[in-house]
């Protein structure tokens, strides 16, 4: 009921609000215009390939195109969930993803915790420069890294164990040591970058607060407990909320180039089976479906994951 | 009223600290000395060491001798240089209307730029519109898919709206459309966030990989981080070099590796300070919700 009503007046300024909107669309002309590139990219490289996630739903052929491929409904996603891989990659890349939330985000805030004690300024800042600059350097140039240091043969921890009469080790293809390989280097890669966002939130705490708290009798720990940790709890969460929003992502860049033949059962994530099924195998409706699976669930983790972020007192994203 | 204990604290702190940040320094060092052993000195000690007691720059001659890493450093190079620019062309365009109450749809546009965060048609469907586009194998392919990061567009918009309006509305009065406001007012007061945004925008492009093995096979365009990770992944050199190999064979494999590796490393570590002047500041506007 209570719609009509509302709706009767609207009605009538219709006209005069479409004059004025076009009015203002013509005194804004050159910024629409301005926009035009910027727009196009985001329609064609991010708007048409969501639309492209129809080729999930077909047996998709190359030659053929979205318009003249079969339909074949649900067929794709059940091929997925049968496939022997399924659970393997699931399970490589959830077990990945969670290793990276706790052996980077809490090295992050040991990082900046350990910063933040520092008196001496100039110690702080030749820590901090030097420690946040790999984060610059490309997954292949860490991976050089990894090699001149683990090669079989000529790496220097190799060649080292090998001298002492250890034994020959070949930490790149052995199975036991893929993920802490992933781990350690994103560790070394990131954490000095990582560090920064609580160090801002660091800064960001009212002095009088621990003024007042060395005035109560409060320790070097209680300080940290009552006052720095709070400090920086919204900034962890928001962080975590990210994390866990990605979670089915566990790190395509550095995985795909780490990875190798022989590690697939620890190593092989869902982004490195996309990619082969449909790069190298050309079964695009199959890698399509499986990256259509893993947006819906990131989405869904994301939404529920800023919910619960609220629900438990903090601020979620937005 | 610092305790005993307070202080050995302290101490623990700076011992971590110092440790921590020699063990970020330690690889790269180690690259280096790798990349100028001489072999003898590599045969004398059964493998590498830490600290040779000759080197030669052998290695760098020979990788610039062939045609295969300069090549593939001219393609690195153009698309670092014109992508960045191109990049921040099309970020400023799109942020600087965005950045503007008045601009009409505003906030619909925004939504549908920030939506493109949460959820994406993923890695297929992208390289399917390339080669619908006729980009598949032309050096385009390596940095149109990513004109614009949605990170650097907040930070640039952000930036924008923190200019203040009173100069850009003297400029408006004075005469000054949409367009000459931007490049005579806006673009010149927006040196240090285009410094930042093209930083890494140029970082990058420079690391740029897979782009270079999705959308493009052919070698000649292959850039710098592929040809990379191809010699680390081949036992052996020459075939990879492509040039005649009897000075290759004076010299380890890993050697020439090591030496690309530092190549690869160079550009990065002469844009630090540059880098970290600008970064810390733009990564805290990033931050600040769009």
């Amino acid at each position: 009921m209570n719609k009509t009503i509302v709706s009767e007046p609207m009605n009538t300024a219709k006209p005069m609000e479409y004059r004025k909107s076009l009015r203002r669309l013509y005194r804004s002309k050159w910024m629409m215009i301005m926009m035009i590139p910027g727009l196009l990219y985001y329609l064609l490289f991010h708007y048409v390939p969501m639309a492209g996630i129809l080729i999930a739903f077909q047996d998709y052929n190359l030659l053929k195109g979205i318009g003249g491929s079969p339909w074949v409904g649900l067929d794709n996603f059940r091929i997925i969930f049968q496939s022997p891989d399924f659970p393997l990659i699931m399970k490589n890349t959830l077990v990945i993803s969670v290793y990276r939330i706790v052996f980077n985000m809490l090295p992050d805030v040991m990082l900046a915790l350990m910063l933040n004690e520092i008196r001496s300024q100039w110690f702080k800042r030749v820590v901090q420069t030097i420690t946040y600059g790999p984060h610059f350097l490309s997954w292949i140039i860490v991976y050089g890294i990894v090699f001149s240091l683990f090669a079989p043969g000529s790496g220097l921890f190799t060649t080292f164990v090998r001298d002492m009469g250890w034994g020959e080790l070949n930490l790149l293809t052995d199975a036991d040591y893929f993920r802490p390989l992933l781990i350690g280097s994103d560790l070394w890669k990131n954490v000095g970058f990582g560090a920064i966002i609580y160090l801002a939130a660091l800064a960001g705490i009212n002095q009088e607060l621990y003024e007042a708290a060395v005035v109560d009798g409060a320790g070097r720990w209680r300080q940290m407990w009552h006052i720095t940790l709070p400090g920086i709890r919204s900034v962890f969460v928001l962080l975590l909320i990210l994390r866990l929003g990605s979670i089915l992502d566990a790190g395509f860049d550095q995985v795909y180039i780490f990875l190798n033949a022989r590690v697939y059962d620890v190593g092989d994530i869902i982004d490195t089976w996309v990619f082969r099924q449909g790069l190298e195998q050309l079964n695009f409706s199959i890698a399509a479906a499986t990256g259509v699976f893993k947006s819906v669930i990131g989405l869904v983790f994301i939404l529920s994951a800023n919910k619960l972020a609220k629900k438990v007192g903090g601020s979620g994203i937005w | 009223m610092v305790t005993k204990s307070d202080r050995l604290v302290d101490a623990l702190i700076y011992i971590v600290l110092a440790l921590f940040a020699l063990s970020t320094l330690f690889p790269l060092y180690f690259v280096f000395v790798m990349s100028v052993t001489p072999y003898t000195e590599v045969l004398r000690n059964g493998g590498f060491v830490l600290w040779p007691s000759s080197f030669t720059f052998q290695a760098y001659k020979e990788i610039f001798a062939s045609s295969r890493i300069p090549d593939a450093l001219q393609i690195t190079v153009f698309i670092t240089v014109v992508g960045t620019f191109l990049n921040l062309l099309v970020t400023s365009l799109l942020a600087y209307p965005l950045s503007k109450k008045s601009t009409p749809w505003r906030n619909g546009i925004l939504l549908a730029i920030v939506f493109t965060l949460l959820f994406n048609g993923g890695l297929i469907p992208t390289y399917l519109v390339v080669r619908e586009l006729g980009l598949y194998n032309t050096i385009w392919a390596l940095f149109v898919p990513g004109m614009v990061s949605t990170f650097n567009f907040l930070i640039m918009k952000t930036y924008f709206e923190s200019l203040p309006q009173e100069v850009e509305e003297a400029a408006r009065v004075d005469g000054c459309g949409d367009i000459a406001t931007l490049v005579r007012i806006v673009l010149p007061l927006s040196a240090p966030i285009m410094a930042t945004v093209g930083l890494f925008y140029g970082i990058g492009h420079w690391n740029e990989y897979f782009k270079g093995i999705m959308y493009v096979t052919e070698r000649n365009l292959a850039p710098i981080q592929v040809v990379l990770r191809n010699m680390i992944q081949t036992p052996s050199i020459s075939q990879e070099l492509a040039v005649n190999s009897t000075n290759l064979a004076m010299l380890p494999p890993e050697t020439i590796k090591m030496a690309t590796v530092a190549v690869a490393i160079l550009p990065i570590v002469l844009v630090y300070p540059f880098l970290q002047k600008y970064f810390i500041k733009g990564v805290m506007i990033g931050a600040v919700k769009g």
